[in-house]
């Protein structure tokens, strides 16, 4: 209902405003008269009314007389689809680029994911002060500079989707490392792209991408300790999540993706499989590294060049990346070299890395391989 | 809604330009001022012309150079009128200081009187 007010008047304050005054009515209202046939319409039309309202007497106030150009709603101009279509107008204004990134992520999450401004605050471990500043500095920003409430030209819109999904993944990666609400509110973020924009294949890439990675939450930590995805006990896998992810990977597929998104949802799902194909996994890695130019993603399909087998040949490649303080670079590279029996040198990674994490759990990690070497 | 945009830039890399190229970036400029939508705009003298005023301590210091000690100078701008502010970075990515490694701040006018 926000994202639609917020389309309607072009003001975050003024539609939340007006959709608190639509609920204060419709508690009042509603116990009486009963429901209306059309509760979500019902409540966006009084909002709308409410603000209209607000803005003509805010501009008496300024002795302003122009007219206010906008016609009152009525019934038979809303149904719930233009409230839905709304929403997607509404990712696109919150992830415009010429808001600050952070920005993004808090209007996201207040905007669309409902989310109270406490609760932001606290998943991004900041005050609510902050984050109630942060919000109405973007909000304002909006507003002054006229960022659009509509869905991206098409030309524009690969590299706005681009931002769109980055911000989502961003929760998501945010909740990965713990906060397991965020995780959730942005796979949910995630299926109403897909409801949204159903034909473009990165989203449902991005959706089968949180989803398989989500079903393997229980198993990625034993009491406070990191488990590596091969010692992970699949028991505690979610297999009923895994199959909607896939469902999400086989329509990407479908729409021939073969994005950032896509392929690596494709990699998760192969992970998942009883027996990984190690090869196929390795293939994968070398296509989105040829898309990203990533030397993490290099790093990846090093590992996975090393569990089909090749262990000198993922040497070989982890060698050549440029990546001197990248604490898993130095990890992969002592547990490589321990295999190939090289316990000096791999102790000397495998230090170098320890050196470099900073969650105590890794490095509880870390120094448990140093101990078994 | 109005925009000012701001073009900043080396001056190194204008003066670079061949005999040949100078004319034609000049020409993508001119057609910038054409558009119907940009409402003004001015390239400035070089950044050696400039002469700054400073206010400390209610005395009025005038000195040699620009405001800012840096690589990228300001060197010009235009006033667009644009619906929002996509149509607007549409216009200010044309500025062909911008394939030179130079930046261009968009920033809305205050509007009504002031």
């Amino acid at each position: 209902m926000v994202a639609s007010l917020v389309g309607f008047l072009g003001d975050f304050d003024l539609a939340e405003e007006a959709a608190q005054e639509a609920f204060t009515i419709a508690a009042e209202r509603w116990p009486r008269d009963g429901v209306p046939a059309n509760p979500g319409a019902w409540l966006t039309i009084t909002a709308r009314n409410r603000a209209i309202d607000r803005i003509r007497r805010d501009r008496t106030l300024a002795e302003k007389t122009r007219q206010l150009e906008v016609p009152e709603a009525t019934m038979d101009e809303l149904d719930d689809t233009v409230i839905e279509d709304e929403r997607l107008e509404l990712i696109f204004t919150c992830c415009h680029p010429a808001l600050a990134l952070e920005a993004q992520v808090a209007l996201t999450l207040r905007a669309l994911g409902g989310l109270a401004t406490a609760d932001i605050a606290h998943a991004f471990l900041v005050s609510e002060e902050t984050m109630k500043r942060r919000l109405s500095r973007a909000k304002a920003k909006i507003k002054a500079t006229g960022i659009p409430f509509v869905v991206p030209a098409e030309h524009l819109l690969p590299d706005r989707l681009n931002a769109v999904l980055a911000v989502v993944y961003l929760i998501y990666n945010e909740g990965y490392s713990g906060r397991g609400s965020l995780a959730s509110e942005a796979i949910r973020l995630g299926r109403l792209l897909a409801t949204l924009m159903p034909d473009e294949p990165e989203v449902h890439g991005l959706l089968a991408l949180m989803q398989i990675q989500h079903a393997r939450r229980k198993a990625r930590f034993s009491g406070e300790e990191l488990v590596l995805l091969e010692d992970q006990d699949r028991s505690l896998w979610d297999a009923e999540e895994i199959a909607v992810g896939r469902e999400a990977l086989d329509r990407a597929i479908a729409l021939r993706g073969r994005g950032t998104y896509v392929l690596q949802a494709a990699i998760a799902s192969l992970q998942a499989e009883e027996r990984i194909d190690w090869n196929e996994v390795a293939g994968l890695y070398g296509q989105l590294a040829q898309i990203t130019r990533s030397p993490v993603v290099e790093l990846n399909r090093a590992v996975a060049v090393a569990q089909a087998g090749s262990t000198e040949q993922a040497l070989e490649i982890v060698e050549q990346l440029a990546l001197g303080d990248y604490q898993y670079l130095h990890s992969t590279r002592g547990e490589l070299l321990r295999r190939l029996g090289r316990a000096d040198e791999a102790r000397e990674a495998f230090e170098r890395a320890l050196a470099l994490a900073r969650s105590a759990r890794e490095r509880r990690f870390l120094e448990r391989r140093i101990a078994e070497l | 809604m109005k925009y000012a945009l701001m073009v900043f830039q080396a001056p190194a890399e204008y003066e670079g330009l061949s005999q040949e190229e100078q004319p034609a970036v000049s020409a993508e400029y001119y057609a910038l001022r054409d558009d119907p939508r940009v409402l003004g705009g001015a390239p400035l003298q070089p950044v050696h012309s400039a002469t700054t005023l400073r206010g400390r301590e209610g005395q009025t210091v005038i000195t040699d150079g620009p405001f800012a000690d840096t690589k990228e100078v300001f060197g010009g701008w235009f006033l667009a009128e644009a619906d929002d502010l996509d149509a607007v970075l549409e216009i200010a990515g044309r500025i062909p200081a911008l394939r030179f490694g130079g930046a261009v701040e968009v920033r809305p006018l205050v509007e009504g009187p002031h």
